[in-house]
């Protein structure tokens, strides 16, 4: 059934994939946001030494009998310095108009902070101005302070590194968390495949255990299904024996009146027309149980319920159910088995298989003769072997197909089906049946069970 | 030989005790588990007979409450169920062998008396004829002090003439009683049996003698 059965992606794959790849999202988000941050606090503290020296530049700068003087304050550079050795550079200009230091350091704006791109280096540039007021002179200073990027950019890899570590032992953690909820979010849907899995072919009881609220309508549903199964398999078995029990019952009254008039007639003609009737309820009774035991092989066949048995134990048991009946006829069942002959097989389909071939066997053995069965332990087989007429070498074939009978079985009482239900047992249970005829006469029946 | 049959079907039950009569049997026979537990009660018995559905119950029920109190009577099981676990079910509750209706009276028979044979001990009919003593239940003959293997046909046949002695039994009647029906045998067949059991009891105060034209007799002297 599994075969047939449409599958889609797993749940727990699902559910991975829908964890690690969230983790995954949520990392990278982690790692941008953390290192947009920190770059920007890094950036804040260059501004902020940028301004401070900037703001000293322009307080340096005085007007003088109406003339600007700067006297630059070197220190102010100073206090740029870095490990890494970043560049320093300034501009100032007055009313606009450059002055001294590095010319085109100043950007477009008035004032503010921007990076540009200076001299073959990237730098941070601060600007800022300032309005000097003498006597009669009004002007403005302008100052640039600027600085590359290096030492910042070592911090930021620095910083970069740690985040990347951060969010990557974020990562993995939420990995683990992710296989472990998964674990135990599936457990009760395994726990359950598995109890449903284990039961035998009969247990149609319902699912007990408790699970999840999620699963409770699909666990419902199952139990009500089986309920229903179960009710319907126990209607239908009802029915068939009470449907058995109807058909052979009066079968059972009319033959034991057609026996007990056969004792008191004494006419040939009247004679004869009981027994064609009394072999006729046989015929009939007899393929009615063949076919319910066939349909009910056929049925068993597909889940064997095996047990560990023994052929020999199984085969004297048959003998001793079937002796009363070949003592009618004075026949020997001569049984030959080894002290163990252990084989894994569902005894009831075996124990049909057994009665259905000794049963032939007796049917077809004359007054007084005898009935092998041999039991060979390695390689497990059964044998059978009758001192009658034997199979029609012809049809050896076919006989074991539904309803095929000997061209020798006239007058002999069966359904043929019996063969087919012996090869069908086998077969179930991985072996093959094999006719034949035996050299000294008697037809052969052998039941083996190695693959 | 005391037989109580269950059986709910009257006409079967009748054509069943009818046929054990002529084997010299008597049958008492419930229609219902009520009646079958007063006469198991009230009476000892040979041998049970039980149908399985019953108008108030199932059969297996009374073999399980039999078995329970210590019944050892031996219980043949007439099942109308062909299901083989049914079957395997019966034995494993205690029933000593079943038969599937319907069912050839033979066959019956010959349960019974297998059964009764695997019981020895239990009530035992044994016939004397002079110096002859035939026990049908155990199969065993004895002429004048020495044990007669006798075969199964042999012994049915010396039973059904020793259950009524000085009666002529036609050959069509032997006939029927020892051949199943789907054997084709010629009435001839029973003149071999009677030539064994001749042989058998040959010197003995028992003696087979035949009727022409009518069949044979069983004729003992003294």
């Amino acid at each position: 059934m599994t075969d047939s059965l449409r599958t889609t992606i797993s749940l727990r794959r699902r559910l991975t994939i829908a964890l690690i790849g969230g983790a995954a999202f949520l990392a990278v988000l982690l790692y941008l946001v953390v290192r947009a941050y920190a770059v920007q606090i890094a950036q804040q503290g260059q501004d902020d030494i940028l301004r401070a020296s900037l703001t000293s530049v322009l307080d340096a700068a005085v007007l003088r009998d109406g003339a600007l003087e700067v006297d630059f304050p070197y220190a102010s550079l100073s206090m740029l310095t870095t490990p890494a050795d970043d560049r320093v550079f300034y501009a100032i200009y007055r009313n606009d108009r450059f002055v001294s230091g590095y010319d085109g350091l100043r950007g477009d704006g008035d004032a503010g902070f921007s990076t540009r791109d200076f001299a073959g280096a990237t730098v941070r540039v601060a600007t800022g101005s300032r309005t000097l007021v003498g006597a009669d002179v009004r002007l403005r200073i302008t100052a640039s302070v600027a600085q590359t990027q290096d030492a910042l950019s070592v911090t930021l890899a620095g910083i970069s590194r740690t985040v990347a570590l951060f969010g990557t032992g974020f990562f993995l953690l939420a990995v683990l968390l992710s296989v472990w909820a998964t674990a135990t979010t599936i457990r009760p849907l395994q726990t359950l495949t598995s109890a449903v899995a284990r039961r035998g072919p009969k247990d149609l009881s319902p699912v007990r255990r408790a699970v999840p609220l999620e699963m409770a309508p699909l666990v419902g549903s199952l139990n009500r299904f089986m309920a229903r199964l179960e009710q319907s398999l126990t209607r239908s078995e009802d029915f068939i024996a009470e449907a058995a029990h109807r058909v052979r019952t009066p079968l059972a009254t009319v033959r034991s009146h057609a026996e007990a008039t056969l004792q008191r007639v004494d006419r040939q003609e009247n004679r004869l027309a009981l027994r064609a009737m009394i072999r006729a309820i046989d015929e009939s009774s007899r393929a009615a149980g063949q076919l319910l035991d066939h349909a009910m092989i056929t049925f068993r066949a597909d889940h064997l319920e095996r047990e560990q048995l023994d052929i020999g134990a199984l085969l004297r048991e048959q003998v001793d159910r079937l002796a009363p009946v070949a003592e009618m006829k004075d026949i020997e069942l001569r049984v030959d088995a080894p002290a163990a002959a252990p084989l894994s097989g569902d005894p009831i389909l075996l124990q049909n298989a057994l009665r259905n071939v000794i049963d032939n066997a007796l049917k077809y053995s004359p007054t007084e003769g005898v009935v092998d069965l041999h039991v060979a332990a390695s390689p497990l087989a059964l044998t059978v072997r009758d001192r009658g007429p034997g199979f029609p070498e012809d049809q050896i074939a076919e006989l074991p197909q539904r309803f095929a009978r000997g061209r020798n079985a006239e007058g002999i009482i069966g359904s043929g089906l019996g063969l087919t239900i012996a090869q069908d047992v086998v077969e179930a249970h991985g072996g093959r049946l094999h006719l034949r005829n035996h050299p000294e006469g008697g037809a052969c029946v052998t039941l083996s069970f190695s693959s | 030989m005391r037989f109580l049959l269950i059986e709910d079907n009257a006409e079967l039950a009748g054509a069943i005790s009818a046929r054990m009569n002529l084997d010299g049997h008597v049958v008492d026979h419930a229609g219902t588990l009520a009646e079958a537990s007063a006469f198991a009660e009230a009476g000892e018995y040979d041998l049970i007979l039980l149908d399985v559905m019953l108008p108030d119950g199932d059969g297996r029920d009374f073999l399980r409450r039999h078995r329970a109190g210590q019944g050892d009577t031996p219980v043949i099981v007439l099942t109308a169920r062909s299901q083989v676990s049914d079957r395997v079910g019966m034995l494993d509750l205690g029933a000593d062998d079943y038969v599937t209706k319907p069912f050839d009276h033979a066959e019956l028979e010959a349960r019974c008396r297998a059964v009764l044979r695997r019981r020895a001990g239990t009530s035992r009919t044994v016939l004397r004829f002079g110096d002859v003593t035939f026990d049908a239940v155990a199969g065993q003959l004895t002429v004048a002090g020495r044990a007669v293997a006798l075969r199964n046909r042999e012994l049915r046949l010396l039973e059904l003439l020793a259950n009524a002695p000085g009666r002529i039994f036609s050959k069509q009647k032997l006939v029927d009683r020892l051949f199943s029906y789907d054997e084709d045998v010629s009435e001839n067949a029973v003149e071999v049996y009677i030539g064994r059991l001749r042989k058998h009891l040959d010197g003995s105060d028992l003696r087979i003698t035949t009727h022409r034209g009518i069949g044979y007799r069983l004729d003992h002297d003294g």
